[in-house]
C-alpha cells in the first residue's frame, strides 16, 4: 500500500483511544459549530502522537468524526510535511537542513547520524528504534544545528550530544 | 543598554504565569483599552504610533486595522500569524515562549480595537510546546476573566484559541494560513477580495504577526506618539531580531531601530562579531527571502553612509546595493562559507515549500535548484549562471503569493555580488570540492 496515493484504497476506519477522543472533542469544541474542519490538523497531530504515523485507516476515522468526506483529510494529511503516512521508527529523528543551521554544521550532523545509525536520510533502523528524516526550517536558527523528535526541540547538536541523545532514546524507548 | 519595550521583563522567573505577569505590569493596556478608550481610538493611537508590521512586509499596522470590513451584523476575526517559518527567524518562538501572557495581552486589546469576538492564534505545529504553554496562558487569563464573557465589566466579550499547523512555510502568507485555518491545503487565495474584506470563513478578518500584536501593549500603554519617538524616520519603536549563522552570541535581541548594523553585529550587548576570529564575508539581514549582502555593503551602504537597522537603510540602494529589513532574521556568513551552496539550499528549500499552485513558482523552483545542485556539485556550466536570471524573471510578479518572488530574490541577489564565485565554481569545478572561495573582492579592489 502506498500511502501517497490514499484515495486509491478503501481501508475500515481503526479506533482511537479514549484519551485521543476526548482530546479531538476538546478541541472540535474549540471552534464554531458546523466549522470542525478547523481542528483537523490539531487532531492529525493527536492521532500521529498515538499511532506514530497517519494511516489511511486513521485518516477515514478522522473523516467520519468530523462528518467530512475521507478525500477531504487526505488532501490535508498529503499536504503538510509534518505528518508520516507511512509507518516510522519509535523516534523520529527531524534534522534541519535549511541555511542557518547549515552554516553551523548541520550537514556534520546528518552524515554523522547517518553513519552511526547505519541507514541514509529518510530510513529506519534495523532495530525500528530510529528514523532519520531532514526537515526545512524549524525556527530555531540561533541555536543550530538541532533536531526535532516528538516536538521536543534538541539544539546546539555536537557528535557528543547526538550519542547522548541517541542513548536516553534508547533506554526510554526499550523501558 | 537600549529600551525594550517587549522584551523588558522576559527574564523574570515566572513571568509565563498570570500571576507573576500581572505584577510586573501585565494586562495595563486592557484595563486602560477596555476602560478609557473607544475601539477608534486603540486604532487610532496604532495609526499614530508608525507600527509597521513585524512579519516581514512591514506594511502600516494601524492602516491595515482600518481596511477592515464593518458590514452590520457580520462577525469580525483578528488572527495571530504565528507561523514563524522564514530560515532565518526565531523571535516569535522566543516571546512566545517567555512572555506567552504578553501575547494574550495583545490579542485582547488589539481584537477590541477592531470588533472582533471571537480570534485565533496560528502557531507552527513544530512549535506544539509552544502551543502548549499558550493554551495554559489562555486558561488563566479566562480564569482571570481577561477573556470570555464581559471582560473586566465592560460588555466586551472574546473567546481565544490557539491552534497548530502541519509544517508547510507557505502558512506563514496571510491568505494560506487562513485556508488552513479553516481546516484546509495551504493554498494562498487570489486577492482581491482582502482578508480584510474576506477572511475566516468569508468574515473580515485581521491577520497580524506575534510580534506586531505584542508591540500594541506598549504602543497603548505609553501612547503611540511616545512610541514613535523610538527609532528613525518611518521605523518606529523597538525590533527583534534573530541573529543566526556564524556569530560569537547568536540570539533574540530587541533593538531600537536606527541601531547601526556595526553595533549590532560587533557590540558586546549584541552579536559580538564573528565566531572564531573570523571574517565576515556576507550577510542576509531579514530572512531568507530578502537580498544577500556582500561584506563591503552590510554596515556602509554603497554610498558610504552607515547602515543603519531600519526599514529605509537596510533597503538604501534598492536591490542593486540594498536589501530589506524584512522579518529581523539576521544571518551572517563568514569567511569559509560558500554562496553558492547556501544559494542552493534556500532555492532546494523554496522548491520544497511551494504550494504548487501556480507554475511558475511550481516548476521555476524546482529547475533553479536543479541548476544551483549542478554549480554546487561541480556540474554546472556558465549558461547555467544566466539560464537562474531567465528563470527568476519568469518567476517574478507571476504568482499569486510572494513566494515565487522570496523564491527568486536570493538567488538574484547572491548572482548579482558574487558572480565570480558562481562562475569559479564551473571553471575550477574539482578546486570548488575541496575548498572554499573564500572572501571576494570589493568593487574598488578589483
Amino acid at each position: 500500500m502506498k500511502a501517497e496515493h490514499p484515495q486509491a484504497v478503501n481501508e475500515a476506519p481503526i479506533d482511537f483511544s479514549a484519551h485521543t477522543m476526548t482530546e479531538i472533542q476538546r478541541v472540535i469544541d474549540l471552534f464554531p459549530a458546523g466549522k470542525q474542519k478547523s481542528a483537523i490538523l490539531r487532531i492529525l497531530h493527536f492521532v500521529q502522537e498515538e499511532f506514530g504515523w497517519v494511516s489511511v485507516g486513521a485518516m477515514n476515522r478522522v473523516a467520519q468524526i468530523l462528518d467530512i468526506q475521507p478525500i477531504e483529510v487526505y488532501e490535508v494529511a498529503t499536504f503538510y510535511t509534518m505528518f508520516h503516512l507511512d509507518p516510522v521508527g519509535k523516534n523520529v529523528l527531524e534534522v534541519c537542513r535549511t541555511g542557518p543551521c547549515q552554516l553551523v554544521g548541520s550537514d556534520d550532523i546528518i552524515s554523522y547520524i547517518e553513519q552511526t545509525l547505519d541507514i541514509k536520510v529518510g530510513e529506519t533502523s534495523k532495530d525500528g528504534m530510529f528514523t532519520l528524516k531532514t526537515v526545512e526550517c524549524l525556527g530555531a536558527c540561533g541555536y543550530g544545528p538541532m533536531l526535532m523528535c516528538k516536538y521536543k526541540f534538541y539544539e546546539h547538536l555536537t557528535k557528543e550530544k547526538v550519542n547522548e541523545l541517541l542513548d536516553a532514546m534508547r533506554d526510554a524507548s526499550q523501558s | 543598554m537600549a529600551k525594550k519595550l517587549l522584551l523588558e521583563h522576559a527574564d523574570v522567573p515566572g513571568i509565563a504565569s498570570y500571576e507573576v505577569y500581572r505584577k510586573h505590569g501585565g494586562y495595563a493596556s486592557v484595563e486602560k483599552a477596555l476602560k478609557s478608550m473607544s475601539p477608534d481610538e486603540v486604532v487610532e493611537e496604532v495609526k499614530k504610533s508608525g507600527l509597521r508590521g513585524r512579519g516581514g512586509a512591514g506594511f502600516p499596522t494601524g492602516m491595515k486595522w482600518s481596511f477592515l470590513a464593518k458590514p452590520e451584523g457580520v462577525e469580525r476575526h483578528l488572527v495571530c500569524n504565528a507561523d514563524e517559518s522564514e530560515p532565518g527567524t526565531f523571535k516569535d518562538r522566543y516571546l512566545m515562549e517567555k512572555l506567552p501572557h504578553l501575547l494574550i495581552e495583545g490579542m485582547i486589546t488589539s481584537s477590541y480595537a477592531l470588533g472582533a469576538r471571537r480570534s485565533y492564534i496560528y502557531i507552527r505545529g513544530e512549535f506544539m510546546y509552544v502551543l502548549q504553554i499558550l493554551e495554559k496562558a489562555i486558561a488563566e487569563a479566562y480564569a482571570n476573566g481577561m477573556l470570555g464573557k464581559n471582560i473586566l465589566g465592560s460588555g466586551y466579550d472574546l473567546d481565544l484559541v490557539v491552534t497548530p499547523g502541519g509544517g508547510a512555510y507557505i502558512c506563514g502568507e496571510e491568505t494560506a494560513l487562513l485556508e488552513s485555518l479553516e481546516g484546509k491545503r495551504g493554498n494562498p487565495r487570489m486577492k482581491p477580495p482582502f482578508p480584510a474584506v474576506k477572511g475566516l470563513w468569508g468574515n473580515p478578518t485581521v491577520v497580524n504577526n506575534v510580534e506586531s500584536i505584542a508591540a500594541v501593549v506598549p504602543i497603548v500603554n505609553h501612547g503611540g506618539e511616545a512610541y514613535a519617538t523610538i527609532g528613525i524616520e518611518r521605523s518606529t519603536g523597538t525590533k527583534l531580531i534573530s541573529a543566526s549563522g556564524n556569530l560569537v552570541r547568536p540570539g533574540v535581541y530587541e533593538i531600537e531601530l536606527g541601531l547601526s548594523v556595526e553595533e549590532f553585529i560587533y557590540g558586546d550587548d549584541y552579536c559580538r562579531g564573528i565566531a572564531n576570529g573570523k571574517k565576515l564575508k556576507a550577510c542576509v539581514p531579514g530572512g531568507s527571502s530578502v537580498p544577500i549582502l556582500p561584506h563591503y555593503l552590510v554596515t556602509k551602504t554603497a554610498n558610504g553612509d552607515q547602515r543603519l537597522m531600519t526599514y529605509e537603510s537596510l533597503a538604501d540602494g534598492g536591490f542593486a546595493t540594498g536589501s530589506m529589513l524584512g522579518s529581523g532574521g539576521f544571518i551572517v556568513f563568514d569567511e569559509d562559507q560558500c554562496i553558492v551552496r547556501n544559494t542552493w539550499n534556500f532555492a532546494r528549500f523554496y522548491a520544497h515549500e511551494s504550494c504548487g499552485q501556480c507554475s511558475p513558482c511550481r516548476e521555476g523552483t524546482g529547475w533553479m535548484e536543479k541548476v544551483l545542485y549542478r554549480l554546487e556539485h561541480g556540474t554546472g556550466t556558465l549558461e547555467d549562471i544566466d539560464l537562474l536570471e531567465q528563470i527568476n524573471k519568469k518567476i517574478e510578479g507571476n504568482t499569486i503569493c510572494p513566494l515565487g518572488d522570496a523564491a527568486a530574490w536570493p538567488v538574484a541577489a547572491a548572482i548579482r555580488h558574487f558572480r565570480e564565485e558562481f562562475e569559479w565554481h564551473v571553471k575550477s569545478p574539482q578546486e570548488a570540492q575541496t575548498r572554499n572561495y573564500g572572501l571576494i573582492q570589493t568593487p574598488l579592489e578589483a
